[in-house]
Parts: structure tokens; sequence; C-alpha cells
């Protein structure tokens, strides 16, 4: 049995550890070692059920062992992961059937976007919790969750509307003392579709002749707009999405290919943009928004 | 199918509509509430829409898109519901003489409503709950002049254009009409579509849902 040794730490800063980990053959039983994990966040949460889902798609059996009675147990619970990850690992985790407790942390739990439906259960869904966590804690204006719903709205429909595959969505709160001071929102998305590079390709690839790549398709879809629909309509999503997440002095960074690009404000050392990172099939999307600071 | 006219009337009688669209949303996606999300909602929402007005397709109408029980409006939605209905009915063969308000809740629907507006190089006349109507989305500053001016006197008879508007006055109340931000009458008075939209009230039509 292969081991894939998972970091201790598994955010939107490390996930490229594990992806880099993947680089080994998981056609047959591969063990994702999770026991030292102490933190995680939604983008680690996707990140895992992606590696895991990479292992089964190419013919393998993703097992997970997760750390036991430890606090991120108690994230992961209230995230949803055990009954996300039975649909990819094997056997199920032991906590699958149990019951998950709804934290006041949790802006939306691990959240599989197949069809349009997805999408609007859950911007239903999100409104119920996400307004006194972002009035309350990020010290946003009252009618922050109506914008904060559109952006999980746009992100979701990015899945279906161009991955052409399922994927997750999940968003939380923490507090990040050390890190910034500061609470903040992590919302994460992420996709085993086919990535920007190609679907962009057909209809933007001839335009851009050598240089074509995943860079180059980050950035017609981030910098410029474009889709692989000739519709002028088309396209909006992520551009209204850079601009409410600058609104907000937030972090949002694209991964699609071998590449990530990214809006970083001035708290974060995210590089706008980064290339010749491990292949990943489909694409990430990591938002961050900070609490608001007195004015 | 009705011949276009540029905002030129050749009917006397207005055919008013108040379309409300969560009630359509409602009728057509299976949501808890009334939140306008994703393109294939807003599709089916302006279809139905579009469905409402092939009943007066023939005549001149003005139609308000009424949005204000709707709570979320992402910005897709408002791409098909606001900006593809008004590209319709600006082609040649549009389906009828229709022209539009819309009633929104400025905090919660304005910027999408005007962001996809942009997207298009449209404009549309819209009122924030406020009873006020303001021209939201790209225009010169020479139509917003005429069109404030239009929207404060409600109708502009042709000898008094220069007066109220300028010299250029009528070019400007032709180009606001061809973008059907105003209407132009058959003996060349201008009105603005508020105006209009009363004319629709005082003819007592009801609300559809």
């Amino acid at each position: 049995m292969r081991v894939i040794e998972v970091p201790a730490s598994l955010d939107y800063g490390t996930i490229e550890v594990l992806l880099a980990r993947m680089d080994v053959d998981v056609s047959g039983p591969v063990l994702f070692d999770a026991r030292r994990l102490r933190w995680i966040d939604p983008n680690g949460m996707l990140a895992l059920l992606a590696a895991g889902k990479v292992v089964r798609d190419n013919g393998g059996v993703p097992r997970i062992s997760l750390p036991a009675g430890s606090d991120v147990t108690g994230y992961l619970d209230r995230m949803g992961f055990a009954r996300a990850g039975a649909e990819i690992f094997q056997p199920p985790s032991a906590r699958s059937g149990r019951r998950r407790v709804r934290g006041s942390d949790v802006l939306l739990e691990i959240t599989s976007i197949t069809t349009n439906s997805d999408v609007h259960e859950v911007v239903d869904r999100v409104q119920s919790r996400a307004g006194a966590i972002l009035s309350r804690t990020l010290r946003y204006p009252a009618a922050a969750v109506v914008q904060f719903s559109v952006i999980l709205s746009e992100v979701c429909q990015n899945i279906i509307e161009h991955a052409e595959a399922p994927g997750w969505v999940a968003a939380q709160s923490y507090n990040w003392t050390k890190r910034l001071g500061r609470h903040v929102a992590v919302i994460a998305v992420s996709d085993l579709g086919r990535g920007f590079r190609a679907s962009l390709a057909e209809e933007h690839s001839a335009r851009f002749g050598d240089r074509w790549g995943d860079v180059t398709a980050l950035e017609a879809a981030f910098l410029l707009g474009l889709t692989r629909f000739p519709d002028t309509g088309r396209g909006q999503g992520i551009q209204q999405i850079r601009k409410q997440v600058a609104r907000w002095q937030g972090l949002l960074s694209v991964r699609s290919g071998t590449a990530r690009i990214a809006d970083a404000p001035s708290w974060s050392r995210t590089p706008p943009v980064e290339e010749g990172l491990r292949r990943f099939p489909g694409a990430q999307i990591n938002i961050i928004l900070p609490q608001r600071l007195n004015d | 199918m009705t011949e276009p006219s540029r905002g030129r009337e050749r009917s006397a009688r207005t055919r008013p509509l108040s379309i409300d669209v969560a009630a359509i949303a409602r009728g057509t996606v299976s949501s808890r509430r009334p939140n306008l999300v994703t393109r294939p909602t807003g599709r089916a929402v302006r279809e139905a829409i579009e469905a409402r007005l092939v009943h007066m397709a023939r005549s001149l109408s003005v139609a308000l898109i009424d949005l204000t029980r709707v709570r979320i409006l992402d910005f897709s939605c408002a791409d098909e519901v606001v900006a593809k209905l008004l590209l319709r009915y600006l082609e040649p063969d549009r389906p009828g003489d229709t022209f539009f308000l819309f009633r929104t809740v400025g905090d919660l629907h304005g910027h999408a409503v005007e962001e996809v507006l942009g997207r298009h190089g449209l404009a549309a006349v819209c009122d924030f709950g406020d009873g006020r109507f303001r021209l939201l989305g790209p225009a010169s500053p020479e139509e917003r002049a005429a069109w404030s001016t239009l929207e404060h006197r409600e109708r502009i008879l042709p000898g008094d254009f220069e007066s109220a508007l300028g010299d250029r006055g009528e070019t400007v109340l032709e180009r606001l009409a061809a973008r059907r931000l105003a209407h132009q009458a058959g003996d060349g008075s201008a009105a603005s579509l508020s105006a209009l939209a009363r004319t629709m009230t005082n003819d007592n039509h009801g609300e559809a849902r």
C-alpha cells in the first residue's frame, strides 16, 4: 500500500505539499495518513477529497486515517467531511454515520455541487447562518450577506458551467490570531473537471498562439473575463467576485492545471502568479475574507 | 411580430403590465426563498416574462419588471432577466413595442443590474423603491441631462425641445428613443417612461403574477 502523509497543517498555503506527494503510483491501495493533522481549513478538506477522488479515478483504492479525538476531528465533523468522504474513501470513516454538529463557525458544510438546484440550496442555506457571522464576527454591513451569497452562487456556477464535472464548496470562519490578529471567513471551491485551459482552449487558444498554457488561460479568465461562451454577458462571475473580494480587502486565488493566479491584499504574501506547480486536474478557488478593521 | 418603431407611437392606447419577478421565480424553480440565482433560472424567468409580454405584442406598452420581492439577484440572473430582456426588445424584429421600467431594492440589486447593463452597453430606467426613477447604465452626459429633464417635465412638445434641451435636444431625444429610454409619439412629442407608466396606472390594468 502506498502511503501519502498529510501535512500537519493543511490549508490554502500548504495544499501544494499534499499535491506534490501525489506524484506516486496511485493505481492500487493508497493510504492518506492524516493522523498528525492538527489544522485544516475548507481548502485543505476539499484538497483531501480531491486527492482521494484522483486516486479513485485512477483505479486506486483511497483510504484515510484521521487523528482520533482531537480538535481537528471536531472541525471535520462540523464541516461534514465524513459524509462527503464516504463516497470516496474506503472504508468510509467511522464517523460518517454520526449526526453532524452545527457549530456557529460553520458558514457552509462541505456541499457537493452537481446541478443548478445545488446552487439554489447553497444560497438558501447560507443566508440563515451567514448573517450573524458576517455582521458580528467580521463586522461587515448587514447587506453583506447578499454579496456573500452572490459570491457563493457565482463560484458554484463556475463548477457547473466550466468544469462540466461535479465539485464541492465549503466555508468556515476562523480566528487567525497568530497570522493576522483577526477573524476570517474562508470559502473553498474545488472540482476535478477539465480546468481553465481546456475550458477556454477551443474559443481562445488561437489568439494567444505559443503563449497558450495554464497561466495564459487563467489570466484570460481572471483578468480579461473571457469564457468559452461567445456571449458578451458571460464571464462576469469571476470579475464581480474579484471586485467584491477587493472591497472587503480579501484574498482570491484560482488554481488550475500547473498554475495559480491571485488578487492578494497587503496582508497576504500570495504572489500574483505561480507556475510550474504539480498538475491539478480541474480548478480550486480560494477566498479569504478578513474581519473589517475599525474605520 | 411588430414592425420596428424606434420608440415612435403607432397606437394611442398603452397596455401596462406589472410583473412580479419573485412570483414568477417561485413558479419556475423549487427554491424556498425568492432568490434569483444561476443562469438557467434567469433564462427560465426571462422566458416566462416574455411569454406574458406576448399578449400585448402588437401595441405600444410599458412593462414594469418588479424585483422588489427578490432577495438575492446574482450577476448571471441579472444578465438574463434584465440585460437579455432589454436586448431582445432593442432588436429590429422585437416581439412587441414594449418599453421597460425596473423596480429594484437599491442595496440588494442595484449593483448587479448596473454591472450587467454596463457589460452590454445598455441603460435602463429604474426605481430603487423610493418612487424616484433613475437612469442606470452607460449614457453620455448629454443623454443623461436630456433624460433627467424629460423625467422632470414628463412630456416635452416638439416646439419646446430647443428651449428645454438646447439646440441638440431633438437629436438627443431621438437617441434616447432609439435606446428605448424615452418614448416619442407620432406627433414628435417626447414622454418619459415613468410618465407613460402613470398612464398605465390610470388604465387600471392589473398586476400580472
